[in-house]
This record gives structure tokens, sequence and C-alpha cells, in this order.
């Protein structure tokens, strides 16, 4: 058997009465990328923070590039990179000075550090703000030198604890080119994250984590075909044509759309979102029905929770 | 153990380039004891006999002795500040040595006591100050005084180790701060102390290290019968020692469990 990158066994913690983790078991293969994809107290931090060292497990055990994480700690954060879930810079200083003195303690001669941090600044776009304090950077800039602050050591491993929250839209893109850089050029990554387009886009496997235990895996293919693929959302303009909107959806996709009575939508699943798109308009037209919007989008984070956990109730 | 100096100075250096970007971070070394220095000398002074009848000459060695001990308040906030940030958290995910950390800080911290004395010996010596024994006892007493703050940067970390806020820092430093400077001979000398605060005050280890510098600057000296206070330059490095002894390897203990268990 190969070495995993990660490998987890039946972590678990509890803070008090808090049980954070309940049981987790993870394996990563070297140079791919791991999604832990979980709602905001799921304990995907708590993961994180036991693979990285910083926390110790109440019970099971993780080995990181084969090293035991709380026997072997040394070893461990000799091979790892971690952008915690807040960007972990140093505000009063320069966005050099950070990455020089992360390099100086990793113990690389004073001059290689420079280098490294330059390359860096180079790498993730900061190089004209590379000797401005960090207190005037913005949020993105921030997180991408939070990046490069992780990656001084060219480690075999990275952890990215929610690397975009917070973000907003062309940051994002940015951060997810960089990530994707990384495990093109070798790296393990294991991100955490609450968006399920962000697993989708960046993970080649995601652990779906909820109360502390992992509730699905697998790729994010076999993720949406387990949560029923695409939905297409129809809002019918006022409750009287309501009811006719509603048959022709179904009379369209063969299936009974659920209603929001909140919003007044309808929704249904589809296993081939365009030609199920087509299917509705044709039947509107047909029935000559005008609706407000009408949209395909994929499953949102509650709807793949809420998919996931009942089938765990139901099994 | 070779790899805990060099970290603790790159830590060290991280602190020092902060007083760059951040100056106000010398305001406890610099500013506010000078305002004790003019506020005492000129306005309560007056109001003040001590023996010798040198006002200035027995008020300096206190407001020395007193910011080396707020220097302690500031490191402590910057131990909240950085384990709440996630800077912590990043220190320890490397491969580094981890009481470098916290050694690195105090060490950055001695560095701007050294910065605080020059700028409150030149305020001195514009009121009125002087030095009367040589250059050996002045140094002597500047090392006391730094030696004195490295101690109490070490009670400053240990405390910043057990909070969570920066208010909480505020709070408890003022708390910590104002009765080991003030229930002590800092600014008037004990005699008129009610019996049970003047015990206290003799052996607070800052009227041994107030009264070790004004004994090494050159001056009048209370007469007195504590025995911290008759034998003040042994009694400051006791406590100088014991400090140390006791609140690093505290902190250091702490530190690891404290970031263990959040
Ligand atoms: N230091 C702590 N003390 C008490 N409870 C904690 C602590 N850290 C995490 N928790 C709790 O553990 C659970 C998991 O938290 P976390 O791992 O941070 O989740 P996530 O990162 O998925 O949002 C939450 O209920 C959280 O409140
Ligand atoms: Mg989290």
């Amino acid at each position: 058997m190969a070495t995993a990158a990660i490998r987890a066994e039946g972590l678990a913690k509890r803070f008090g009465k808090t049980r954070a983790l309940d049981g987790v078991d993870l394996v990563v293969e070297p140079g791919t990328i791991l999604g832990l994809l979980g709602p905001n107290g799921a304990g995907k931090t708590t993961i994180v923070r036991i693979l990285t060292t910083l926390l110790r497990p109440d019970a099971g055990t993780a080995r990181v590039d084969g090293f035991d994480v709380v026997r072997q700690g040394h070893e461990v954060r000799r091979r790892i990179g971690l952008a915690g879930q807040q960007a972990a810079v140093d505000e009063y200083l320069t966005g050099r000075a950070n990455l020089v003195m992360m390099a100086r303690l990793y113990h690389m001669p004073a001059a290689r550090a420079r280098a490294r941090a330059d390359a860096l600044l180079e790498q993730l776009g900061l190089a004209a703000a590379g000797d401005r304090l960090v207190r005037t950077y913005s949020g993105g800039m921030r997180r991408r030198l939070d990046l490069a602050a992780s990656l001084v050591a060219a480690p075999p491993i990275i952890f990215l604890d929610e690397p975009t929250t917070g973000l907003d839209p062309r940051s994002r893109l940015d951060l997810w080119a960089m990530i994707e850089g990384l495990a093109r050029a070798g790296t393990t990554v294991l991100l955490t994250t609450q968006y399920l387009d962000e697993a989708d886009r960046l993970a080649g496997r995601i652990a779906v984590i909820d109360h502390g235990r992992v509730v699905a895996s697998g790729t994010p293919d076999d993720l949406k075909r387990s949560v029923g693929g695409e939905r297409i959302d129809v809002r019918a303009p006022d409750t009287e044509t309501l009811p006719a909107v509603r048959r022709a959806v179904a009379a369209a996709l063969g299936t009974e759309p659920a209603l929001d009575p909140e919003t007044g939508r309808l929704t249904a699943q589809v296993a081939d979102g365009v030609a199920g798109l087509r299917a509705v308009v044709r039947e509107l037209d047909r029935a000559g029905l005008a609706v407000n919007d009408l949209a395909l989008r994929r499953p949102t984070l509650d709807e793949v929770f809420l998919a996931l956990t009942e089938r765990e109730v139901a099994s | 153990m070779g790899w805990l100096l060099a970290d603790s100075w790159t830590v060290a250096k991280r602190h020092l380039l902060h007083i760059r970007s951040m100056p106000e971070k010398l305001s406890g070394v610099t500013i506010q004891p000078i305002v004790f220095v003019f506020m005492f000398a000129y306005i309560f002074g007056s109001a003040i006999a001590v023996p010798g009848g040198d006002y200035r000459q027995f008020l300096l060695p206190g407001v020395f002795v007193q910011s080396m001990a707020t220097a302690s308040a500031s490191i402590m906030a910057g131990i909240v500040s950085d384990m709440a940030s996630g800077v912590m958290d990043r220190f320890r995910s490397l491969p580094m040595a981890r009481a470098a950390v916290l050694i690195g800080h105090t060490g950055a911290n001695l560095v701007e006591s050294v910065l605080g004395i020059v700028a409150m010996a030149v305020c001195g010596l514009i009121v009125g100050w002087r030095p009367e024994l040589g250059l050996a006892p002045t140094l002597a007493a500047f090392g006391l005084l730094l030696l004195f703050g490295f101690a109490m940067s070490w009670v400053g970390v240990f405390a910043g180790l057990f909070l969570k806020s920066s208010e909480g820092a505020q709070g408890l430093g003022f708390v910590l701060i104002m009765p080991l400077t003030f229930v002590a001979n800092t600014f008037v000398p004990t005699g008129g102390m009610p019996a049970i605060l003047r015990a206290i005050a003799n052996w607070n280890p800052t009227s041994a290290v107030v009264t070790a510098c004004r004994q090494l600057f050159g001056g009048a000296v209370p007469a007195a019968t504590a025995w911290p206070q008759v034998h003040p330059v042994l009694a400051s490095l006791l406590w100088c020692a014991a400090l140390v002894a006791a609140f690093l390897p505290l902190s250091v203990w702490r530190f690891r469990r404290a970031m263990a268990a959040r």
C-alpha cells in the first residue's frame, strides 16, 4: 500500500459538551485535492487543526505523509503549509517582511529567504504591493499573502481552511486558479469550504462533513448524482396561474415540482438540465403561459445536506 | 538549541519592525514616563518631603522602574492579539522552536526598554536629575532596570496567555501594574504609609529595584530596616531571578496548553 498523503482514522474531539468531531475517517492520495464541504460548525476547522498538529484528538489517529500528527508533530510540520480560516499575516509588517520572516523560520539562509519572498510575491500578483504594510491590503490581497506564507517552504501538502470565504467574485476566481496551479505542480491540497461550486470546481474528491462526521464522500459527480442532479426553478406571475404553471412543469418533466409557499417558486429535479429546460419552455409556450422566472441551477448546499442527511436517516 | 536562538532572533526582529510601523507602541516606555516625570517633578513634588530634600533625584529611579513594569502590559496585549488573529497558529504550524515565539517577543521588549531608558534619562537630565557616582554604578543601575523589565515581561506573557480579548489585557494590565508600582516607594517614601501597606511596599520587588537604583545613581535613601531595603541590589537580583525562573517555564507550559485546548 502506497503511503497516502493524509490518512485519518476515527478522529474524535470534544470541547466541553460540544462533540466537534465524532469519528472522522479521511484518505487523501498524493497530488490530489480533497474538499471538506460542510456548513458552519460542522467540524472542518477542527479537522484541519488536528491534521496540522495544532490540536490533539481525543481519540483516533492521523498520519500526514506517513508521520503521526501527535507523536511526530515536528516531522509533520516540516512537510505542511497552513492557511487558516483567518488570514494570519502580520498587519504591521510589509508583505515582503511577512514572507521573509516565514522563510527564516523555515531555516532558509537570509539570501534565499529574500529570493523566495520575491518569487512568491511575483507568483501571487503582489510584487507591486510587496513593500506596503499589510494593513493597507484588501481582503483578497491578504488572502493571497496568507497563501504565499503557507507556500514559503514549497511543502508537499497544504491545508487551506475556507480560503475564499468573504472574498469578492474576482479574487475568488484568482485564488481558485492559484490552487489549481498548485495541484497541477503535484502539491496535495486539503481545502475546506461551505460552497458546493468551489468544491466542485477544485476538488477531485469531496467529503461532506456534518455534525463532526463524514456523511458522504466521493467525486463531485458521485455526490451530484446522489442528490439528483440539477434543479429547474419556475415562478408563476401570480397565484391565479400557479396551478396551470405547475401542471405544465409536471407534464414537461414527468415529475411533480415542489412549491416554496413563501416565494411561490416551483422547483423540480432533473437528470439532464438542458433537455429539461427545453421541455419546460415548450410546454409553457404550448399552454400560452408566461412566467416571471425560469432558471436552471445546481443544487444548493442546503439541498445537498438535506438529501444526504435524509438518506442517512433512511438507511 | 541553536535554532532556538536563531528563531527567537527572527521573532524579535518582527516585533522590532513593528516600532517603525507603529511608533505609538513605544509610548508606554517613553511618553507615559515622561509625563510622570513632569507631573511629579513640577506638580506633586513640591508637596512631598523626601530625605535629602531633592525630590527629582528621588523621583527618577521610581519612574524608571515604573516604566519597566509597564512594558509588561504591552507585551501582554501583543500576545493576546497574536492568539486572536491566528498568527500564533501559523507559528505553531512551522517546524520552528516553539519557545522562540515567546523568547523573541520578550527579547524585543528588552530592546524597547533600552530605548525607553534613553528617553527617560534625557528627560531626567532636563529636570535636574544627575547620576552622581560615575559610570560603573550608573550602568549597573541601567542593567538592573533592564533585568527587571525582562523579568516583568515574562509575567506579562504568562498573564496574556490566559486572556481572550485585548480589552481584558488592558484591564488586567491596569490591575497588575497599578498596585505593583504604587504600593511601593516609587513616588513617596514608605515611612508615612499604614503598617500593612508599608510592609507590602517594603517587600514589593518594585521597591527593591527603586532603592537599588537610588543607591547606584547616588542620592539620599530613606533609612530602612526591612531586609530588601537594607540589601536592595541583592534583593532585586533575587526577585528578578525568581520571577524569570517561575514565569518563563510557566509561560512555555501555558503556551503549549492554551493552544492545544483551543
Ligand atoms: N475552542 C473551542 N471551544 C469550544 N468549542 C469549539 C472550539 N472550537 C470549535 N468548537 C465547536 O466545535 C464545533 C466545530 O467547530 P469548527 O471545527 O470550527 O467548525 P467549522 O470549521 O466546520 O465551522 C462547533 O460547534 C464549534 O462551536
Ligand atoms: Mg471553520
